[in-house]
């Protein structure tokens, strides 16, 4: 605690100096120990390279570093614009754990970080790690989906969801380097790499300068796998595999939307199981459909890396059962159409898709590969949609996204049953702004739909069911349905019903550029116009500040107390797994 | 708006069918422009790459109509638009290109015209063109376009 305050204070007393440089990793870092990382200083000025003094612990950097930084005299911005000189040294690591503190100065610049670089335990704790990762999982997802799952009697839940019976035991503070709001990059960045950073990035602390693939880098948890162990790894995701989440565990850049250059950097640490969506990108330019803008034939280069290839539901199936020891399941050219549409309603792309797997199937599939690895694996499980059918406040769609990911999370629940050195973390990676408030009765009088929702003790209970006992209500629009209400989001109509046409669009781009309520909600009876509260271009509801709700079971899962930071967590997997020690 | 871009339709045409008149004297009459549907784009679909219907590879080079929804342009004097099935409620361009749906056209204006409200549809009538395309001023990729295109409200 003092040793805290007294940093806080130093923080403060060097944020009111002028001309302040900044330092990567940001002060506070905590940092794996022989994890490589870069190190670069961003003078707020152009200084001269002798004037530059950089000391670690009191010793001069180069000593402490083994490695001399590179000057550059002047970064330029947009337009060519000077924004100071700086110092990078990539690729460094430090061999002993401990605290460091870096002091960097040149003509009137100074600035002073500490890091904590740390251990871990020798001898690993768990063989096995699954970290289950529903996006945007928030509070009211899975109320919404136990009571739509397992309903209701008298105030007592009719069962229990599987990730009901795994122990909360942190909660998870998402913020980020540069503003208490977050987005599923670096929050997902630093679950996988133990470092916070900035909207948008990934695997890099965000600096100065625009281009995107040249910021201070950071390890990730593939990487650190990869240098320390012999475990497989496995990303399992139904959004496409370059998305933000996945992409998490490999990807280094700034910018989330550089997919083509991720699908390179997947390619890069070579993840043995690789199932999701996405193949847009794999594919060449002149194939319709691709989304490269180069002629590069990933799926080409993942075979000649010894993967093999399955496209479909049947292929997953096929290949789970398969000798060849790596999988890359491609099953959509963007992201895999969501529960809902694919196994009930059969709308979104299915007629385009038909036989796209679900997160159960690509779970099972990943850890019947994986865990022929006498070594253990590391398994990434993403239900994105989650949080693609929250921004457009389609709840209905995003509960059943949620029922789904719980299925996932009893796949994992029935392999740790069996394999109890496997360390099981549930969690999400921001949350979103939305609450259960109530039903919504359609028998209630009157053809007015706000009149019919009910609140307090009119609310009662939904009459979902779930005849065939799959889990899944047999239709979400029942007479008596949950009612989710956003805390924000851009203008939309309210319409209380289920989309049973395709996920909702709440709002289009007009030609000033904002975002207008969709017309074609208009006139649905009862549609209420809802007036937004986010800034004009907004086109969806946005992320929540609020924490996150992190359960873990298993050897290792102690190591989750608390409130935590978000980077934190990547502290305890490491501990898990010991991969503080270097493979010999 | 309606009776401004009709009008600028109409000219367009006109000129274009002048235009063409001299230079190709067995032309297809101007008038006569086939519909293509955005149901109609593609053969099949799949993980590994679409393939383009008979009836686009049939009347590339020819002109014709399509209906659909206007995406909001990449830049306001790109002389290119995105034609979508539906409204779409991303605007793809402002972070990336990355996350358009496969079925969309891009429309290449003959000459600028103004841009309409986003949720009207429109209706585009252009010679059809497919293959891949990098546009030189915005790097932008397309499969499938419409050139010498001019738009009227459907």
């Amino acid at each position: 605690m003092r040793k805290l305050i007294l940093a806080l204070a130093s923080a403060t007393m060097l944020a009111g100096a002028a001309n302040a440089a900044t330092v990567y990793p940001l002060d506070r870092a905590t940092i794996l120990v022989g994890s490589p990382f870069d190190f670069k200083v961003e003078f707020d000025t152009v200084v001269k390279p002798e004037d530059v003094k950089v000391t670690v612990n009191g010793q001069d950097y180069e000593a402490v570093f083994g490695k001399k930084a590179e000057f550059v005299a002047e970064e330029k911005g947009d337009e060519d614009k000077v924004l100071g000189s700086a110092l990078i040294l990539r690729g460094l690591t430090i061999a002993a754990a401990g605290a460091y503190k870096v002091e960097v100065s040149a003509g009137s610049e100074a600035k002073s970080v500490n890091w904590d670089v740390y251990p871990t335990v020798a001898e690993p704790k768990a063989k096995n790690i699954i970290f289950l990762i529903a996006d945007g999982l928030s509070v009211a997802h899975r109320t919404g989906a136990r009571i739509m799952s397992k309903g209701m009697t008298e105030g007592k839940a009719n069962g229990r969801l599987a990730m009901d019976d795994i122990p909360p035991v942190a909660f998870i503070g998402t913020s980020s380097t540069h503003s208490i709001a977050t987005d599923s990059a670096n929050t997902m960045s630093a679950y996988m790499t133990g470092h916070k950073s900035r909207v948008n990035a990934l695997g890099v602390y965000a600096d100065r300068t625009p281009a995107s693939l040249d910021d201070p880098k950071v390890e990730t948890i593939a990487e650190a796998l990869r240098r320390t162990t012999k475990k497989s790894i496995g990303i399992v995701s139904t959004s496409e595999l370059q998305d933000a989440t996945p992409a998490a565990l490999v990807a280094h850049t700034r910018k989330r939307a550089d997919k083509a250059d991720i699908v390179g950097m997947i390619l890069d640490v070579k993840p043995d199981v690789l199932l999701g969506g996405g193949s847009a990108y794999f594919l060449g330019k002149d194939v319709p459909g691709s989304k490269r803008k180069d002629d590069k034939d990933y799926i080409a280069e993942f075979k000649n890396a010894g993967y093999a290839l399955a496209i479909d539901k049947t292929e997953l199936a096929a290949a789970a059962g398969s000798n060849q020891d790596k999988l890359l399941g491609l099953f959509h050219t963007g992201n895999l159409d969501v529960t809902l549409d694919r196994e009930f309603l059969k709308k979104g792309t299915v007629e385009k898709f038909p036989n796209q797997p679900g997160l159960v199937d690509m779970t099972k599939a990943a850890l019947d590969k994986l865990s022929k690895n006498p070594d253990g694996f590391f398994l990434m499980v993403e239900a994105a949609s989650v949080d693609k059918m929250s921004h457009p406040l389609d709840w209905d769609r995003a509960l059943v996204e949620t029922i789904e990911f719980d299925k996932a999370v009893a796949v994992a629940r029935e392999f740790a049953d069996k394999n109890p050195d496997t360390l099981i973390v549930v969690t999400g990676d921001h949350t979103h702004g939305v609450g259960i408030i109530g039903t919504i009765d359609d028998e209630k009088p009157g053809d007015e739909m706000r009149a019919k929702v009910g609140t307090y003790d009119d609310a009662g209970f939904p009459n979902y069911e779930d005849a065939n006992g799959d889990g899944y209500p047999d239709r979400i629009d029942v007479s008596r349905r949950l009612f989710l209400a956003a805390n924000n989001g851009p203008d939309h109509y309210e319409t209380f019903r289920p989309k049973l046409d395709g996920p909702f669009v709440p709002a289009v781009q007009n030609e000033a550029k904002e975002y207008v309520a969709n017309e074609e909600y208009k006139d649905v009876p009862g549609a209420v116009f809802v007036q937004g509260n986010i800034p004009k271009d907004g086109d969806t509801g946005v992320h929540a500040v609020d924490d996150v709700v992190l359960q873990a079971v298993g050897p290792g899962s102690e190591g989750f107390r608390g409130y935590m930071e978000q980077s934190d967590v990547y502290r305890v997997l490491a501990d898990a797994f010991a991969l503080g020690v270097a493979k010999d | 708006m309606t009776d401004d871009s009709r009008m600028f339709f109409d000219r367009r045409r006109m000129l274009c069918a002048l235009a063409a008149l001299p230079i190709l004297p067995l032309a297809r009459p101007a008038l006569a422009a086939e519909t293509l549907g955005f149901g109609e784009l593609y053969k099949s679909f799949g993980v590994l790459g679409l393939e383009f219907s008979d009836k686009v590879k049939r009347l590339t080079g020819q002109e014709i109509t399509i209906k659909g929804f206007m995406a909001p342009p990449l830049k306001a004097e790109a002389n290119f638009f995105v034609l979508t099935e539906i409204p779409m409620s991303l605007c793809p361009f402002c972070s990336s290109d990355a996350d358009w749906p496969d079925n969309i056209l891009v429309v290449y204006l003959a000459r600028k015209q103004t841009f309409v409200q986003f949720n009207a549809p429109i209706e585009a009538q252009g010679i059809l063109e497919y293959g891949s395309w990098t546009d030189p001023d915005t790097g932008f990729v397309s499969q499938l376009r419409l050139r010498e295109a001019a738009f009227d409200t459907a």
